[in-house]
């Protein structure tokens, strides 16, 4: 501090007898108070719903809706044990599990592919370079709706009904272009001369691919599997029109059940199961928010 | 960089079987099937216009798209303003800024998930989360999911909740605007909102419109929270698109029908892209040395 300012007393001094310097450091710092304040008002506002589940999940049913306290007065576990436990023959690990059945392949997929096509896009001289170029960008705009029943049709065809197959299959094509056009962006702002001294040396392109650009583009593939697991988790769409078979539900369609089967009123039981539900995705954002910020600003993201 | 053509090819091959399997074909077949009567059971016959004709009297469907546009129409400005907003006040060296961003990003990572729109109906439902906060100031328990005006609005502002991603970009885009900029203003003796409004705002206008296309077409397809907040209901009022074409296909098994509603779907959506992206050259300024976003 002292290095910074080598003569605070003088510097206090002029403060003194410098009205409008001192005037401007005030309006600075009410105008920091009134941040402060906007930023707090607005977290709270938008935050208290979460914090409200999460206790809501400890509240005996009755209690829910009659305080708005966060704190239980009657603290209890029937929820999260009667949530559980789930109305049907199976658990609510089990649904949990069916999620990572193919949000896992999902991930891992997206990643492989959309690497090796980015590479493909950034570092090659390719035939008609700007018309698949184009596609890519015009997939990312694509209303999926109008793909969702041919795919339907096509996907009933190959007898992939009632799998996670269709939820993931597509993935390995790296058919999500946003993902493909992220990692373009950022091979684009990568050096090459590592990648060309490496050549020079005698490396071929898929040792180029492996050994130096993977590396380079670690921290851009732990964005993609990163959004492509909330994404996943998040999914309802796809599940709803391709799994019947409740033994198969991901945790999503269980949510969807519990809360029509009790008509909304068992809410501790089906709130405990939301905070269950979230608490995977607020966990992995916690750990690696710097990825998601970093992710959404160098490509833009949706969400 | 790489002479070799055939190897790059190779590199994108995935991509192009991918595109060509599972967009292209069944983006010209979903035309195909929209000229058909098909209800997976019986082999689909060919039906002409009729879908198209039928369309043309079809209640629900005006309702249904009046309701989807409504919906972009309402939910987007509210998004991005608020975005740019809390961007604006985030965009100073204050203490405890990451917190705060972390805090804003969390709904928008968890908002379209099931176990949100669950809790965005304990809120809303009638003895729910928000009628017994009003009830503290001794407002009427207001039916929010069975009033067409406030079902809409309840829908609209989980949407509107997870402003943290267009939020983020904004901030990113605002930390790159060079500081001489405003310190020449200040010397001219421009006021804070002229600084915004004159300098801030065209600067940033490209990340604005990112902004603008990203979250109108995902605003179009918004499925997940009408589905399971209000059912689309009450009187159709949430009925968004996106619903009638899911229900339509796969609830009724009429799957022609429900192609015809998803490529009207399309060109809506695409004619909306178009004007905006034409619109774009009279307000969206892309500064010389492309330095930026």
């Amino acid at each position: 501090m002292n290095k910074v300012f080598p003569n605070k007393a003088a510097l206090s001094a002029d403060l003194k007898n410098n009205p409008t310097l001192r005037a401007e450091i005030r309006k600075q710092r009410v105008g920091a108070s009134i941040r402060y304040i906007i930023l707090l008002f607005f977290g709270l506002v938008m935050l208290y719903p979460l914090f409200w589940m999460f206790s809501a999940a400890f509240k005996p049913n009755h209690e829910i809706f009659s305080s708005l306290s966060l704190w239980p007065k009657e603290f209890s576990l029937d929820g999260f044990i009667n949530g559980w436990n789930t109305g049907t023959e199976y658990t609510f690990g089990r649904f949990f599990l069916n999620t990572l059945y193919y949000v896992v392949p999902k991930v891992i997929l997206t990643v492989i592919s959309s690497v090796i096509v980015a590479y493909g896009f950034a570092r090659f001289d390719i035939p008609f370079k700007k018309f698949w170029f184009v596609t890519l960008v015009a997939t990312i705009l694509l209303p999926t709706s109008v793909l969702l029943i041919p795919q339907y049709l096509m996907f009933r065809e190959m007898g992939m009904l009632d799998s996670y197959l269709p939820l993931y299959l597509p993935m390995a094509f790296a058919t999500q272009g946003f993902f493909v056009f992220m990692l373009i962006q950022f091979l684009r702002g990568l050096p090459t001369d590592m990648e060309e001294a490496a050549q020079i040396d005698g490396c071929n392109s898929y040792q180029l691919l492996w050994y130096i650009v993977v590396p380079m583009l670690k921290p851009a593939i732990i964005s993609v599997a990163l959004f492509q697991f909330m994404w996943s988790v998040n999914d309802f769409l796809g599940p709803l029109i391709y799994i019947s078979s409740v033994e198969k539900y991901p945790i999503a369609l269980a949510l969807k059940l519990s809360i029509d089967v009790t008509e909304g009123t068992q809410w501790n039981e089906i709130l405990a199961m939301a905070s269950i539900a979230i608490v995977p995705s607020i966990v992995v954002f916690l750990i690696a928010q710097n990825y998601f910020v970093e992710g959404i600003s160098s490509g833009g993201v949706k969400g | 960089m790489y002479e070799n053509k055939r190897l790059g090819l190779l590199y994108i091959s995935p991509y192009i079987i991918g595109l060509l399997v599972f967009t292209a074909f069944p983006f010209l077949s979903s035309l195909i099937i929209s000229f058909t009567d098909y209800d997976l059971i019986n082999p689909p016959e060919y039906i002409g216009l009729d879908n198209y004709r039928y369309m043309m009297d079809d209640d629900t469907f005006y309702q249904s798209m009046g309701v989807t546009f409504a919906y972009v129409f309402l939910t987007i400005p509210l998004k991005l303003a608020f975005a740019l907003f809390i961007a604006f006040v985030l965009n100073f060296k204050l203490r405890g800024i990451k917190f705060f961003r972390t805090a804003y990003y969390i709904p928008s990572i968890l908002g379209s998930s099931v176990a949100i729109a669950v809790l965005w109906r304990a809120i809303f439902s009638l003895d729910g989360l928000l009628n017994s906060f009003l009830s503290v100031f001794g407002i009427e328990a207001i039916s929010w999911l069975g009033e067409p005006v406030f079902a809409m609005f309840s829908v609209t502002l989980l949407r509107v909740w997870q402003f943290g991603s267009a939020m983020v970009i904004f901030l990113a885009a605002l930390q790159s605007v060079p500081q001489s900029q405003y310190e020449a203003a200040m010397i001219d003796g421009a006021s804070k909102w002229q600084m915004f409004t004159k300098i801030t705002v065209p600067l940033i206008t490209p990340v604005i419109f990112f902004n603008f296309i990203m979250q109108t077409t995902q605003a179009f397809q918004e499925f997940t929270a009408p589905y399971v907040i209000t059912g689309g209901g009450p009187a159709k009022s949430t009925y968004l698109f996106s619903l009638y074409i899911y229900e339509t296909a796969f609830k009724y098994f009429d799957l022609g029908y429900g192609s015809a509603l998803a490529w009207v779907l399309f060109v809506a959506v695409a004619i909306f892209t178009a004007i905006s992206f034409k619109s774009s050259k009279y307000w969206v300024f892309y500064s010389g040395d492309k330095g930026g976003k």
